[in-house]
């Protein structure tokens, strides 16, 4: 079974965005990008799948800017056999990936797409619902354990309440959640190894997808602010400004 | 214009999301329709408790075991089958419809736009992105409007209306998943998402019988609700779905205390808009001082069980 993983190239997880003074956006320039840590636990599952002899291939594919190569080298260095550009430039959104990544699906027919839950970009949480709709194939977000059943999967689902635990049919799609795993580091001689090993590039085009947005981005504005409060020197103060300030007891 | 929102409920009772998420999408204009969808018995109580709802025009009812565990694809393939009478599909961001609605929208060819925390018109609502850290502004431009709410930033739509109830017509099962079990925590506690007051523990609690030890019995005290840090949670003190935070679940109660918390972007992201925050941590450094409105340094093992004696004497 082949193993399909998409990998979005997004801002670092510990970086503070800024939203730009314009309201256009947020500041990109001279930032740190990141594999979307989502998708490292996708990266990161599919080569335990490989390691204990479930799959046989385990393919990452970006679709970005032609630094989103380097996501892709990140996810070789972790162990993946091959990757797969798929250059688009400028906001593409969840339904236009899942359309991408559906011409790619069919291209590669892998047995399993493994995708992060969301992007710490957006925080849409659309992508792997939108591609099992447009293949017509079994969805389990939000996954905390998987395992493979012949071409069928038991996957366990972290949902309000606790978890979940259902039965998907193969070819299925299996969207991340944090506690699937810990994902390695990469080592030395893998990043090494992973220059070596082949990048497919493509464009959006070759798929003859309309990547035209459908959502019109009016302003990116800021939070409102909250203000840092009072210290308070001990228990008795506090529950006495709670009581007769905030008026919350 | 008409709206279908998808009631949340547990397949007994209507769950506050949902008259969260009615506010919602009454503000869209139109009239609106109460999709219930459910397995046994208690789907038809819920449809009654949707019908009395001020704002319903109509409440629909779906019965029958393909909806009994909330499975996305027979959902999905349900609200599509509806789809031509509509113009706007909504539905509280809670686990079930993170799953199940962008399935909808892409069936439908719609760029779903997720948990807004406004609406701006009818087609242009405010969505967080980067954690909260950002607020953007979009106008859907597709036909048919998909949206998930993001309930904590919506009031609750109260009753007093009296729709009527009809069956929805029925859709096939594409038979893809099927359920195997559930581990659902059973608690006397509020939910996090609504309830008034949240008590939450951070990585400091140091284990699972700390949580009981000081945070559960001041949140008992309290009548709150526990939630947990993403730390707190994957060093397993605390289980996944107490988890608040950009990927867990956003709250916004009148009183959230943070015990032990040091206030990652990702934990602030779930609970910066509660109306009173107040935070204890022996790090006076620590970010969760820079939002909180009243903070106390200091070691939690000794302040805790104070701050629970103390709310005794007031009779708490």
């Amino acid at each position: 079974m082949k193993v399909l993983v998409p990998v979005k190239r997004v801002v670092d997880y510990n970086v503070k965005v800024r939203v730009k003074s314009d309201g256009t956006g947020v500041e990109l320039a001279n930032v740190k990008m990141s594999m979307n840590p989502f998708d490292e636990i996708a990266v990161e599952e599919a080569l335990r799948l490989k390691e204990a002899g479930k799959a046989t291939e385990v393919v990452v594919v970006s679709i970005g800017p032609a630094q989103a190569s380097e996501t892709i080298r990140t996810g070789l260095a972790m162990g993946a056999d091959r990757g797969i550009l798929v250059k688009a430039e400028g906001n593409v959104e969840p339904l236009a990936v899942a359309k991408i990544l559906k011409a790619v699906v069919e291209a590669e027919q892998p047995g399993l797409v493994i995708l992060g839950k969301q992007a710490i970009d957006d925080d849409s949480n659309q992508t792997g619902q939108m591609l099992a709709a447009l293949l017509g194939w079994s969805q389990a977000t939000f996954a905390s354990k998987l395992e493979v059943e012949g071409s069928d999967f038991k996957v366990t689902r972290e949902v309000d309440g606790g978890l979940q635990t259902i039965k998907l049919k193969g070819p299925a799609i299996v969207t991340t959640d944090l506690r699937l795993n810990e994902p390695r580091y990469a080592s030395l001689p893998n990043i090494m190894k992973a220059k070596k090993k082949p990048i497919d590039d493509k464009s959006a085009s070759d798929y003859g997808v309309d990547l035209t947005p459908r959502l019109e981005v009016l302003k990116t504005a800021e939070p409102a602010g909250r203000k840092a409060g009072v210290k308070v020197k001990d228990v008795a103060e506090l529950v006495n400004k709670l009581k007769t300030e905030a008026g919350v007891l | 214009m008409t709206t279908l929102l998808i009631a949340e409920h547990d397949h007994e009772t209507l769950k506050d999301s949902t008259n969260k998420a009615l506010t919602a999408a009454s503000q869209l204009g139109g009239d609106v329709h109460v999709l219930v969808a459910g397995g046994g018995q208690g789907t038809k109580a819920a449809a009654e408790a949707a019908a009395k709802l001020a704002g319903v025009a109509k409440v629909l009812v779906a019965e029958g075991p393909a909806y009994e565990h909330d499975l996305a694809e027979p959902l999905a393939a349900l609200i599509v089958a509806l789809a031509p009478n509509y113009d706007a599909f909504v539905a509280p961001a809670t686990s079930r419809f993170k799953n199940v609605m962008p399935r909808v929208a892409a069936l439908l060819d719609v760029m779903q736009v997720s948990e807004i925390i406004k609406v701006v018109a009818p087609d242009t609502y405010e969505r967080p992105i980067y954690a909260g850290n950002a607020i953007q502004t979009v106008k859907s431009k597709d036909a048919k409007k998909v949206i998930t709410v993001r309930t904590s930033t919506f009031a609750a739509a109260g009753e007093g209306g009296s729709a009527a109830i009809e069956n929805a017509a029925s859709a096939a099962d594409p038979g893809l998943s099927t359920f195997v079990g559930e581990e659902v925590a059973k608690s006397d506690r509020p939910e996090l998402t609504s309830a008034k007051i949240i008590v939450s523990g951070g990585r400091a609690m140091q284990s699972r019988e700390n949580f009981a030890k000081y945070i559960e019995p001041l949140a008992d005290k309290l009548g709150a609700g526990v939630g947990a840090s993403r730390a707190a949670v994957d060093a397993g003190y605390a289980p996944n779905d107490w988890q608040v935070g950009q990927t867990g679940k956003v709250v916004a109660p009148e009183l959230y205390v943070a015990i032990g918390i040091s206030g990652a972007i990702q934990h602030l992201a779930g609970m910066k808009d509660s109306k009173v925050i107040v935070a204890i941590n022996k790090d006076e450094d620590a970010p969760i001082f820079q939002v909180a409105d009243y903070g106390l340094v200091a070691d939690l093992y000794q302040a805790v069980p104070e701050l629970t004696e103390a709310l005794g004497k007031l009779g708490k």
